[in-house]
């Protein structure tokens, strides 16, 4: 590195690594990157970043000069399946599509996945393609929108239901070298279908990773749609998610986020509820520890009227970990009849660990039920000795409360082998 | 087997018990009355472990163990039981599921298999019984949404699950209907054997004619300041904590 380049902003880093997409350069990855560079990354003022250090994170650890085409060199993705699931496999190394590693089981009358790049060429993706992220407001997703590698693009069509799961690996291999990877994926789910999609970051290496990943997620009329997000790499891990589900009439959506360990995570999660009689809940749960900072922006969007959607994220936090709660729940105008719920739960385990925790709701109809609630507090002492009185030693009688407490946003997961996955992470956090 | 000597304990600045003796031998009942805030749950919550209360005197022997050395959960290995006087609501987790893994626990302490899944339902079934317990409020979470009652019920059924050798029961009268209140005290009774001691906790005499205790000990502003047979329960009933209070000023 020159000590010119030293002198740089991320931002010029940034810059120059968008010259060299040379190629694959188009009019939106253009528009997307003029977006980026009027918001900049986010400074010590941002009010959405304000307790989430990212940028300096940035600053410290990466040089954006290139693109990365970092090698990698696992020969296997076995370790990072789920046990028993049978499931379509996506798989994403440092940000590019792997043939190799990927493996569609379920007939392509029930699901059709494409490259993303192609299906812009051929104009099948373009109605949906960027349709819902808005470049303009967050520099992130502008970023991922100018500067995206691989993508993929799944359509499931109308009146169908998707047997098995699809499970879309992100293997970030930071072995040999820092790492930036920028991936996509745009899903479109036919009316009255069904479809369950489970995401999981792996990270490997000792360096530092930033990945960003955007997702446009379509459910058209009647369709359901489940999905779980799996964030448990013991690298380090930068990553900004950015999920925007848009939800038509008498859809129903289940969502399971659960963040376990990375260095600095930041989910964007976007529900835009624009259709009547939709039913929508979403939970999360963030078991940190180390110095793991896990920030989830929520925003639940009511343009219609009669929907429900109930929001619930809890979270526990050891050691010097860091999480951030922001949920904001908008109601506009025409969506009378809406019931809107979201709770925000929080125990701190240790005086070093925090929790920002910030519920907004925005209500233009009248007529509605909404509600939200936010705690934060510390394990139960009178049930810790309870326990303990009856023979439970003290790290087992934590862990068995904390279960307990996380347990329930588990509550939406309709699959038997994935939920005991699930449970499995859970259990193997608390009882370290 | 319990040997408490000179036991003084504070929490904070406040020093809650001034110097409590006791010895209770196996196949004992020892009945402890006083008044509110003289210090009994204290006292039982010392014994059983519980670490906000710091020990500023005295030894506990139990067992030819020191009992204060031990962890809260060791001492319940070891045989001791607390059934407590506000038991806590503890949301998520069953009875059921809780029962198994502090059984297990005990057991493994003590050099004893694990139960399986069938060995644990059939000791339930039958202690569930003992004590007049339905299995509905024993899947449900532990105590949470009970009654009063229900709570108390509850303590006891642990109580028969862990067949400890020393069981402290705190108030588990107090609240309990009539009928509630016999099946409790019958149930404490069948589990009594020559090789274990219950110390009771109570306000009321009533208990003490189901249980009949051998010895009753009045404690007072955190010292035990009468002890005798069970006619001293009858005797307080009469005559109220005042003749007691009334004694110990003349003493003064
Ligand atoms: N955690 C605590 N903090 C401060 N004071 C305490 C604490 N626990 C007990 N005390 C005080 O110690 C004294 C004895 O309390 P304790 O609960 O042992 O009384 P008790 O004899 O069991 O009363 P009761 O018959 O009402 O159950 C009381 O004055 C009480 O307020
Ligand atoms: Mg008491």
């Amino acid at each position: 590195m020159s000590t010119a380049t030293l002198n740089k902003t991320v931002e010029e880093k940034m810059a120059l690594a968008f010259d060299q997409l040379s190629g694959q350069k188009n009019s939106n990855r253009e528009e997307a990157f003029r977006d980026f560079q009027k918001l900049g990354l986010p400074g010590n003022k941002s009010e959405e970043y304000r307790y989430t250090p990212i940028t300096r994170a940035l600053e410290k650890n990466f040089n954006f000069e290139q693109q990365s085409f970092a090698k990698s060199t696992i020969t296997s993705v076995e370790e990072f399946l789920i046990p028993q699931l049978e499931s379509n496999i996506i798989v994403f190394i440092n940000g590019i599509y792997s043939k190799e590693f990927s493996r569609i089981i379920s007939p392509d009358t029930e699901i059709k996945i494409s490259d993303l790049q192609s299906s812009l060429e051929n104009k099948e993706a373009l109605p949906y393609f960027d349709k819902y992220p808005k470049t303009s407001t967050d520099p992130f997703v502008a970023l991922n929108s100018a500067l995206w590698q691989n993508g993929i693009f799944i359509q499931v069509p109308a009146q169908t239901k998707v047997v098995k799961p699809v499970l879309i690996l992100h293997v970030n291999d930071a072995k040999s070298s820092s790492l930036v990877s920028h991936t996509r994926l745009l899903l479109v789910l036919g009316e009255s279908s069904e479809f369950t999609l489970i995401e999981k970051s792996i990270s490997i290496g000792e360096n530092p990773i930033f990945h960003t990943f955007s997702e446009e997620i379509i459910i058209k009329e009647n369709a359901s749609f489940d999905y779980v997000k799996i964030q448990n790499d013991e690298g380090k891990l930068h990553q900004v998610a950015n999920t925007l589900i848009n939800q038509s009439s008498v859809s129903k959506l289940n969502t399971f986020t659960l963040t376990l360990d990375g260095a600095l995570i930041r989910n964007n999660f976007n529900i835009v509820i624009d259709g009547e009689n939709c039913e929508s809940h979403f939970y999360g749960l963030y078991l940190l520890k180390g110095n793991t900072v896990a920030d989830n922006h929520t925003v639940v969007d009511h343009l219609k009227p009669n929907s429900f959607s109930n929001e619930l994220y809890k979270g526990v936090m050891d050691n010097n970990a860091k999480g951030v709660f922001n949920g904001k729940i908008f109601v506009r105008p025409h969506a009378q009849k809406t019931n809107a719920f979201q709770s925000n739960r929080n125990i701190l385990l240790t005086d070093t660990a925090t929790i920002n925790t910030k519920p907004q709701l925005e209500i233009w109809a009248d007529d509605v039920k909404c509600s939200h609630g936010c705690t934060t507090g510390q394990l139960d002492e009178e049930a810790v000795f309870y326990l303990r009185s009856r023979g439970i030693p003290l790290d087992e009688a934590k862990a068995m409360l904390l279960y307990a407490f996380a347990f329930e946003t588990l509550a939406a997961i309709k699959n038997e082998v994935l939920k005991k996955y699930l449970d499995g992470l859970i259990s193997k956090r608390l009882n370290k | 087997m319990l040997i408490v000597k000179n036991l003084k304990a504070k929490i904070g600045d406040k020093q809650i018990l001034n110097g409590i003796d006791i010895k209770v031998n196996a196949g004992e009942v020892h009945a402890i009355m006083g008044p509110n805030g003289s210090g009994k749950s204290t006292l039982a919550s010392v014994l059983a472990g519980r670490e906000e209360y710091e020990v500023t005197e005295g030894t506990v022997d139990f067992s030819g163990k020191n009992l204060l050395e031990l962890e809260p959960n060791i001492r319940a290995c070891e045989g001791i039981f607390l059934a407590f006087q506000y038991p806590v609501e503890i949301p998520g987790v069953s009875t059921v599921n809780f029962m198994k893994t502090a059984l297990n626990k005990i057991r493994e302490y003590r050099g004893l298999s694990s139960l399986d899944a069938v060995a644990f339902l059939q000791l339930m079934k039958e202690k569930m019984k003992l004590v007049e317990i339905d299995q509905s409020l024993l899947s449900r979470s532990l105590n949470e949404g009970f009654s009063g009652g229900e709570k108390k019920r509850n303590e006891i059924f642990q109580l028969a699950m862990l067949e400890p050798k020393l069981a402290i029961l705190d108030e588990t009268d107090s609240g309990l209907d009539i009928d509630a209140l016999r099946i409790v005290a019958n149930g404490v009774n069948k589990l009594r054997t020559k090789n274990n001691a219950t110390i009771l906790v109570t306000h009321y005499q009533r208990l003490l004619e189901y249980i009949v205790p051998d010895f009753v000990h009045v404690l007072y502003k955190g010292k035990i300041v009468k002890s005798g047979g069970k006619e001293l329960a009858l005797e307080l009933e009469a005559k109220g904590y005042d003749w007691i209070k009334g004694d110990l000023a003349l003493a003064e």
